[in-house]
């Protein structure tokens, strides 16, 4: 197939692991945890998405927001329910908690949706050709609104207090207890805003492929490849990498089977592991 | 009455006690100085105000109010900033934010407190939109004592703020720490350059193995022939 | 039920506590001594089952060999192989944070998935492979079943005595060590970082073996049974039950949670009809649930871990 072909699907795959990546990035920057349930908070959005979207025929833009708000509330609380308990403890607890919690999110989706493939809609989409491209009007929404996504994360970690303070967590969190910032409310932010973005991820991926119990745990290694790749504890690494995991995935094509395309995101994680340990962008270290 | 007391603090991290007894006090306008050598648990003597440690036993007043055992960030809002040795900047973030981020409980204005940073700090002004880890030692020192100055605070604790530094910064950083004091800043500080922090300080304390060994004012304790040859290098 | 059939499902029951055991042992080795976060238990077990089985299988047509060589053959392979695969992620993973030895953990279990559902040629696909030969079979007409869970009792017994000689040992000790401060350990030299994998290519080996005697005791291995549930996810409950840094407890772990996985299949099996088919999910939230709740209110497990007695000198 045509590489700027490939290209696109790249961008577009690679726009829906950037907007997981952001949410892994700022849980394991402020919580210091790598959280293997983010892939199953992302289908549970996307699923949620289904009520809305699909079973009451509401428009996107009514039912994505849902969705968003819905799996920032599921994010919240199981924090609320697990994980606040752990956080005093070693921070490995809390990753084979949240792996626990990713089975239980799976399972939840299997027992009520079934565990077979959905799709949003139902007939095929007649893709846009542009010079000789082939772009289908779902890949242009989720286009816009990981643009749109991206700018409103990036407007609200640049501008707002909160933004900043989490960011100031992230670098380092002993500095800021010991400024006076509220590390509650904080955390409490890191799950909104990681779960909403999970939520979105979840329902584009849904809407660029199908619906699948297991399609977030299946995004799960490329999503943390990109937020290795930009420097963990990164926010805005982890949407360059994203994007180059993405597009790599895709390119891949060309060369292997495309049945290992996730083994690609792996691959370029064991690069970076013994190459440069600390991200393109070197963030937090990994030692 | 003193601005902080603290009277036969007994305590650690965990089982083990590091601080036995100690006694120390501030007096506002103050700068008091503790020396000692490696181990001696000067740090952890400031780390206990700032209630970053477990008492077992003792009482820490400050300005009129027991604070024992209060949380580091009711310890802030009281009046009280903490500038640690290593790792006092927020890196990615620039000299603006990390100094908005001192302010982070206050939520009025913080525009005249910036500005008396900057005054305090001329080279921060133009820095200001430049992240902190790409700055200099002495500079980034600047950014940890303005971050913990935007509260106005009472008493800033100083974590030996020269360690590290080359020889230029630390006259520099000496400096600084008296302009602070001027504004009426009452300053309590570790320091491994006993000699140049005992000529600032008003008073010093000599600490070894966790306890209270001497104490007098800094000329005192420069002219004292024992504490010179223990702690002061000769 | 009759008391034979009863026996049958006893025998039956016990084998596969024996392997879990032995996952569970393995496991310890790695998570309980050295603080090791192994998230792709499936990887070495699955390496180790197939490994075994290609190396005895008679030649077939469906995957790569069969070798037709004797059963001890196939399990040394098994554990061999396994240990280098583990080789080969510790050293990648070796001086880093904990969580991304769990990161590059999954991505290998991810792999071998990948590699054992598209390379026919060598797994067999998802058809699976077959005829694979239990051992010790006709040794004593009508005890095949009986004789197979000795000689894997013989094994977890082995390996559990291995495991507690380590832990009293100097090795056992470092490792300890290491586990308690992760920075300070990384800042000591290589020795010490050799320890860690040192113990985590063991525990992988002892995976590889569970692996092998998983495949001749079902006899036709496929993709479904080495999913990470059944592979990876089931085995830490056991030891965070049974108690992580306790071989009793993770053996004790494998037994309990076994009988609890049993019984929640009997569970679901009464649901009604419509129910039925999600009804596997159903087991998977009831596990997942009895994790966070182990977490939560026994942390430590059935049998803590307790500091290995000093050693007699006589």
């Amino acid at each position: 197939m045509d590489i700027l072909q490939l290209l696109i699907y790249g961008i577009v795959l690679g726009g829906v692991i950037a907007l997981g990546a952001i949410g892994v990035s700022l849980t394991f920057g402020i919580l210091g945890f790598a959280n293997f349930s983010h892939g199953d908070l992302m289908s549970t959005g996307a699923y949620i998405a289904l009520i809305f979207f699909t079973t009451l025929a509401w428009p996107l833009w009514i039912a994505l927001p849902i969705a968003m708000i819905a799996t920032a509330a599921l994010a919240l609380a199981i924090d609320r329910s697990l994980y606040r308990w752990f956080r005093t403890r070693q921070p490995v607890i809390l990753l084979i908690s949240s792996f626990g919690v990713a089975l239980i999110l799976r399972s939840l989706v299997q027992m009520i949706w079934g565990p077979d493939t959905i799709t949003y809609q139902t007939g095929i989409q007649m893709p846009y050709r542009v010079a000789g491209l082939r772009i289908r009007p779902d890949q242009i929404t989720i286009l816009l609104c990981t643009i749109f996504l991206v700018l409103a994360v990036h407007l609200f970690l640049q501008r707002t207090k909160m933004g900043k303070a989490m960011r100031a967590m992230a670098d380092n969190p002993n500095l800021a207890r010991l400024s006076g910032i509220d590390t509650e409310r904080v955390v409490l932010w890191t799950w909104v805003l990681g779960g909403g973005l999970a939520g979105a991820a979840g329902v584009f991926l849904g809407l660029d492929t199908r619906l699948h119990p297991e399609m977030g745990w299946t995004l799960l290694l490329p999503i943390f490849a990109a937020a290795i790749l930009s420097g963990i504890g990164k926010p805005y690494g982890a949407i360059v990498g994203g994007l180059v995991i993405g597009i790599v995935q895709e390119m891949s094509t060309l060369v292997i089977a495309a049945a290992y395309k996730p083994a690609i995101a792996f691959a370029i994680l064991v690069v970076m592991l013994i190459v440069r340990p600390t991200g393109l962008f070197s963030g937090r270290s990994t030692v | 009455m003193s601005l902080l007391s603290m009277e036969k603090v007994t305590g650690g991290y965990g089982e083990a006690d590091i601080l036995h007894d100690v006694t120390l006090r501030v007096e506002a306008g103050e700068i008091v100085v503790i020396v000692g050598p490696n181990g001696a648990g000067k740090s952890t003597a400031m780390k206990a105000i700032f209630g970053l440690l477990k008492l077992r036993s003792g009482q820490i007043r400050f300005d009129g109010q027991d604070i024992t055992n209060w949380k580091p960030d009711r310890v802030v809002r009281r009046g009280i900033c903490f500038v640690p040795q290593t790792d006092n900047v927020f890196p990615t973030l620039t000299v603006q934010e990390n100094l908005e981020m001192g302010a982070f409980v206050r939520n009025d204005d913080i525009r005249p407190a910036m500005e008396r940073v900057f005054e305090l700090f001329p080279p921060l002004r133009e820095k200001r939109r430049q992240a902190a880890g790409t700055l200099s030692g002495g500079q980034r020192q600047m950014v940890a004592m303005g971050r913990a100055l935007m509260l106005d605070p009472k008493l800033l604790l100083l974590d030996e703020p020269t360690a590290g530094l080359s020889p230029i910064f630390i006259d520099q950083i000496f400096q600084i720490v008296k302009q602070v004091n001027a504004t009426g800043i009452g300053i309590l500080m570790v320091e491994q350059n006993a000699k140049q922090a005992l000529a600032i300080a008003n008073r010093g304390y000599v600490m070894a193995q966790g306890a209270n060994r001497h104490e007098g004012t800094g000329q005192e304790l420069l002219a004292d022939r024992e504490v010179a040859e223990m702690f002061l290098g000769g | 039920m009759e008391l034979a059939g009863l026996l049958t499902y006893g025998i039956f029951f016990l084998t596969l506590v024996g392997i879990y055991g032995l996952l569970a042992l393995g496991l310890n080795v790695q998570w309980g001594y050295a603080g090791m976060l192994n998230i792709g238990v499936a990887a070495f077990f699955t390496v180790g089952a197939y490994t075994s089985a290609i190396i005895t299988t008679a030649e077939s047509s469906g995957h790569l060999g069969g070798f037709g060589l004797p059963f001890p053959v196939g399990l040394a392979s098994a554990m061999a192989l396994s240990g280098i695969l583990a080789l080969g992620v510790g050293l990648i993973t070796l001086r880093l944070r904990s969580d991304y030895l769990a990161i590059a953990s999954i991505g290998i279990a991810e792999i071998v998935r990948l590699t054992l559902k598209n390379e026919g040629w060598l797994t067999g696909g998802v058809r699976g492979m077959a005829g694979i030969p239990r051992p010790l079979a006709g040794l004593i007409p009508g005890y095949d079943a009986t004789l197979y869970l000795l000689l894997v009792l013989a094994f977890v017994a082995a390996v559990y005595w291995a495991n507690e000689r380590a832990w009293r040992s100097p090795w056992g000790r470092v490792l300890r060590a290491i586990r308690e401060n992760e920075a300070a350990a990384r800042a000591m030299g290589k020795n010490s970082l050799l320890f860690r994998l040192q113990a985590f290519v063991l525990g992988a080996v002892v995976m590889g073996l569970a692996g092998a005697l998983y495949a001749h005791f079902v006899r036709f291995i496929s993709p479904e049974a080495f999913n990470p549930l059944f592979a990876t996810f089931l085995i830490w409950v056991m030891l965070i039950a049974g108690g992580s840094g306790n071989n009793r407890g993770a053996l004790l772990g494998a037994f309990v949670i076994w009988i609890v996985w049993s019984a929640t299949e009997i569970f679901v099996t009464r649901l009604p009809e419509d129910l039925v088919t999600r009804a596997g999910a159903l087991r998977v939230l009831l596990i997942g649930i009895l994790l966070q709740v182990i977490l939560l209110a026994r942390p430590q497990g059935i049998l803590p871990e307790r500091p290995p007695r000093p050693e007699r000198h006589e």
